[in-house]
């Protein structure tokens, strides 16, 4: 029993990293309807910069802020360059758009940095503790920490200020946030840069864990699921999708892997997902369009 | 709105003026040059012509076509390639090794078919999502498939490798293993296909996918059997795809290799067609031709002109961020791709001859 | 009398606890031109997609040619004889004008996909008859001349009618037309009635139509039904109806 509850909690902790990249995918589609799977290059080269100006013997800080600056400046170049002449094209083609910028953000930033393997230290001691008779990994537990305070300061950005109203009035009726003098482009922006900001804190988090490399890339086919199962709309959504895929994976992996005898968690998750999708088309917390003709 | 990002129209399909009769012989007139090209060049080239680019090329061009039915035709995106190619190549593996009494042509249809129908229980979901909804739900399928062969050593007939050798290729008794034989045995299946995909576009089946893709609440209302047609063209894509994937594997690689048809292999389809051009059948060829030369080009002006100065990891990250570029590119300045620029250029072409 | 081709029993819809329709009753005669006239937000829309199934009623039910139905799907109802144009452009825009009216015969297709592929069997047989067809069509409707143009390159007036067509090739025994001449000017809406009467005399097609501009109401139909928040405020003639108090108060005394 205790096994299968260490499980998971590990699986649970292991759910929030996926929901803080969910997280800056579903600023960006509220926003605009793009699903960005750049999000996952974005993590890769935010952590890149970081490890890069830490090995010249930057201050922590100092890294931070400016790899902070990179990134914003990152989201705000591919609003201003790649969808900006794709409005009003469907959905599809600006997902297809991003996947290129990922693969362009992927290319420069090993070409600027080089490819191989960094380690990124953040001060955190990795070793588990008992809480309740169930060890648990202080990293993870840090991690979630660190995730819990993003959301609430999401969460109080979006619902207090007025950048948040403006951005919620823009994903109910666009048209009408339109005519009532909301600054379109100007919210892209300002969303755009929150994305940015939102990849630093997942890149550190996942860098510190494996290893700052090409693999990091991956964590977005891991949010992927995520959003389908809380809807690509609600960052309740996106916690609740995480810790499901999460807690699922890594029973999954325990108990369905040791009976098909392999690892299973490259593709459950995903099949979760659809399983998710063909009961509710558009997730937990997502609405489902009314056809208009 | 399910369409795929195709806004220019301006040169495609608009018939009636003068040029019109002098652009289609014109195109009619290189297709024929291309392939008496086509299929006198071995007397020519070498072996590293035909192994690294040509057979290659023939291949890609197939596997594009079929994902352009699926995407490009009836607007179901898919990253699922990789998987669909997969299955193809086990499925014809198996075929030769368990029923070596069969013909080979035949062996690669019905592995074509067997993943034809793959495709068809891939396609399922598409009855109630779309979008990216949709592509997440084939990468479902690519992550299960490539899972599949990895876990279960039936399908390799348990080889201690993780690839397996490819039987002897021959038809009919004509052995088809030189370079030369397995050039041809490309060819020849990238020429009926083609001819029999270019038929079913055109046709009341081409013509639901396509529906489909523009409209289909307005597609169901008017009675078109949107269900149907999404699962015909996800078992006539993966059909084509699989067959590819069997070429791939014993007359371009000579070993079925799962890691082959992983992911990248899907995105690179989708590049493919993309930068050909989507819903157009020439446009595959040209995005193929693209996504082998491009790499080829590079190696040799990184070889060539900077003397060795840049390493071949370098060059894969600067091939990587090029590709992406040029997709984006496309994405906002050219939706049909190559192919539409081609168009223009024959339609051009033609206005000149007329004058 | 005969049977009416369509009745609509206590038809009701709500959105999001919104009521669209409300209890909705009335009957199309067989052969007639049936006008929905009422202010935007009406249920006008709502009602055309419930008769041919892309929306279910919440309750009450459609009678059409006698079979009782709760819920008919989209396809079904093409097949029984329902035709429909759309109110917003849902022709395929990158299509041409022949492979959108085209598009309109693939329901009567009985070649198999592999009789496509080889161009065997009925695929040769059926393309001929449906281009025979389709030519017949444009023919009526003046548009042979944009036959190989894709729809999106041609004007607003035009795509209208081969969104006419396509829904006309099918042979429909009900047609169904959403605002049909919504965005034209007097000498296309001139064009588009005659189009409608020349359909209605010569094929007769019973056609239920929306449409706001009340001269082109009045001279075009039999029977007009006025709706209002859901509710049906008028049902009879035309001049019934511009006779009738609540529908003065309803419709024609508002800013429409």
């Amino acid at each position: 029993m205790s096994f299968f509850v260490e499980t998971l909690v590990g699986g649970l902790l292991a759910g929030v990293m996926y929901s803080l990249v969910a997280i800056g995918f579903v600023l960006v589609f509220k926003a605009s309807g793009v699903f960005n799977f750049a999000q996952g290059s974005m993590v890769l080269c935010a952590a890149l910069t970081f490890v890069t100006l830490r090995d010249k013997g930057l201050d922590f800080w100092l890294a931070a802020l400016i790899t902070l600056s990179v990134m914003v400046a990152l989201g705000i170049a591919v609003e201003r360059v790649v969808l900006r002449p794709l409005v009003n094209r469907p959905q599809i083609t600006l997902f297809m758009a991003t996947l290129g910028v990922s693969f362009v953000i992927e290319g420069v930033a090993q070409i600027v940095m080089g490819a191989s393997v960094h380690e990124l230290d953040l001060g955190i001691v990795d070793t588990p503790i008992e809480i309740g008779g169930v060890q648990v990994s202080q990293f993870d537990l840090a991690a979630a920490g660190t995730a819990g305070i993003l959301v609430v300061a999401l969460s109080i950005f979006f619902n207090k200020t007025r950048v948040g109203i403006a951005l919620r009035a823009i994903a109910d009726d666009p048209q009408a946030a339109l005519s009532i003098g909301i600054r379109l482009q100007t919210l892209w922006q300002i969303v755009w840069g929150v994305a940015g900001f939102v990849s630093l804190i997942a890149g550190l988090l996942w860098g510190a864990r494996q290893g700052v490399q090409f693999a990091l890339t991956l964590v977005v086919l891991k949010a992927l699921p995520v959003l389908i199962i809380g809807g690509f709309t609600s960052i309740a959504g996106a916690i609740i999708g995480g810790l499901i895929v999460g807690a699922g994976d890594s029973v999954a992996e325990i108990y369905l892997g040791s009976l098909l005898g392999g690892s299973v968690s490259t593709w459950f998750a995903y099949v979760l997902a659809v399983a998710f999708l063909l009961v509710r088309p558009a997730g937990l917390f997502g609405e489902a369009p009314i056809e208009r003709i | 709105m399910s369409a795929i990002g195709t806004d220019a129209i301006e040169g495609f399909g608009t018939t009636g003026s003068t040029a019109q009769g002098t652009r289609d012989r014109l195109r009619v007139g290189s297709a024929a040059v291309l392939l008496a090209t086509l299929v006198s060049i071995p007397l020519m080239a070498n072996d590293y012509w035909l192994n690294a680019i040509l057979i290659p090329f023939l291949i890609m061009s197939l596997t594009a076509l079929g994902l352009n039915l699926l995407m490009g035709y009836a607007g179901q995106a898919s990253l699922g390639t990789g998987g669909f190619m997969s299955v193809g190549a086990y499925a014809t593996y198996n075929l030769l090794l368990r029923l070596p009494e069969l013909p080979l042509p035949i062996s690669l249809l019905l592995g074509g078919i067997i993943s034809g129908l793959v495709g068809v229980v891939a396609g399922l979901p598409s009855l109630r999502i779309k979008g990216f909804y949709l592509v997440a739900s084939t990468l479902a399928t690519q992550f299960l498939l490539e899972w599949l062969f990895n876990q279960y050593g039936w399908f390799s007939n348990y080889s201690t490798s993780s690839s397996i050798s490819a039987p002897r290729l021959a038809v009919f008794g004509h052995d088809l293993s030189s370079p030369t034989g397995r050039y041809f045995l490309t060819l020849a299946t990238v020429v009926v296909v083609t001819a029999v995909a270019t038929r079913l576009v055109r046709s009341q089946t081409g013509r639901t996918w396509m529906a489909i893709r523009d409209m289909d609440t307005a597609a169901a209302v008017i009675g078109i059997p949107v269900s149907a047609g999404k699962l015909k063209a996800f078992f006539v894509s993966s059909l084509v795809i699989g067959i590819a994937g069997a070429l791939w594997a014993f007359a371009y690689l000579g070993t079925v290799d799962a890691r082959s048809f992983n992911l990248d292999r899907s995105f690179q389809v989708m590049f493919a067609i993309i930068i050909g051009g989507m819903g157009s059948i020439s446009g595959n060829y040209l995005g193929a031709a693209f996504m082998i030369l491009l790499p080829i080009l590079l190696d040799h002006v990184g070889g060539g002109l900077l003397g060795g100065a840049i390493d071949a990891g370098q060059l894969e990250n600067l091939q990587r961020a090029l590709f992406g570029a040029l997709m984006v590119w496309f994405l906002i300045k050219e939706p049909r791709g190559l192919a539409a620029l081609l168009s223009r250029a024959w339609t051009q072409l033609a206005s000149c001859f007329d004058r | 009398m005969p049977e009416p081709i369509l009745q609509l029993r206590d038809v009701s819809l709500s959105f999001k606890g919104i009521k669209a329709l409300n209890a909705l009753s009335f009957d199309v005669e067989r052969g007639e031109i049936c006008a929905l006239i009422g202010p935007n937000g009406a249920g006008k829309s709502s009602l055309l997609n419930i008769i041919n199934g892309v929306y279910r009623a919440d309750s009450g039910s459609v009678v059409f040619n006698g079979e009782r139905f709760v819920r008919i799907r989209p396809a079904q109802a093409a097949h029984l004889g329902v035709g429909r144009t759309f109110q917003h452009n849902a022709l395929f825009r990158h299509l041409s004008v022949l492979d959108n009216v085209l598009a309109g015969l693939i329901r009567h297709c009985r070649a198999t996909m592999v009789e496509h592929a080889f161009g065997v069997g009925r695929d040769r047989r059926e393309s001929r008859e449906f281009n025979r067809r389709v030519d017949e069509i444009a023919a009526f409707l003046d548009l042979t001349n944009h036959r190989d143009r894709v729809v999106a390159t041609l004007p607003y007036g035009i795509q209208k009618r081969v969104d006419l067509a396509r829904a006309l090739v099918g042979g429909p025994s009900l047609l169904l037309l959403d605002e049909p001449m919504a965005g034209m000017n007097q000498d296309e809406k001139q064009e588009m009635s005659r189009f409608i009467l020349e359909t209605n005399a010569s094929l007769g097609t019973t056609i239920v139509l929306i449409e706001h501009d009340m001269s082109v109401v009045m001279g075009l139909s039999h029977h007009v039904v006025v709706l209002d928040y859901g509710r049906k405020v008028g049902d009879g003639s035309p001049e019934d109806v511009r006779r009738n108090p609540d529908v003065i108060a309803a419709y024609l005394g508002t800013a429409h």
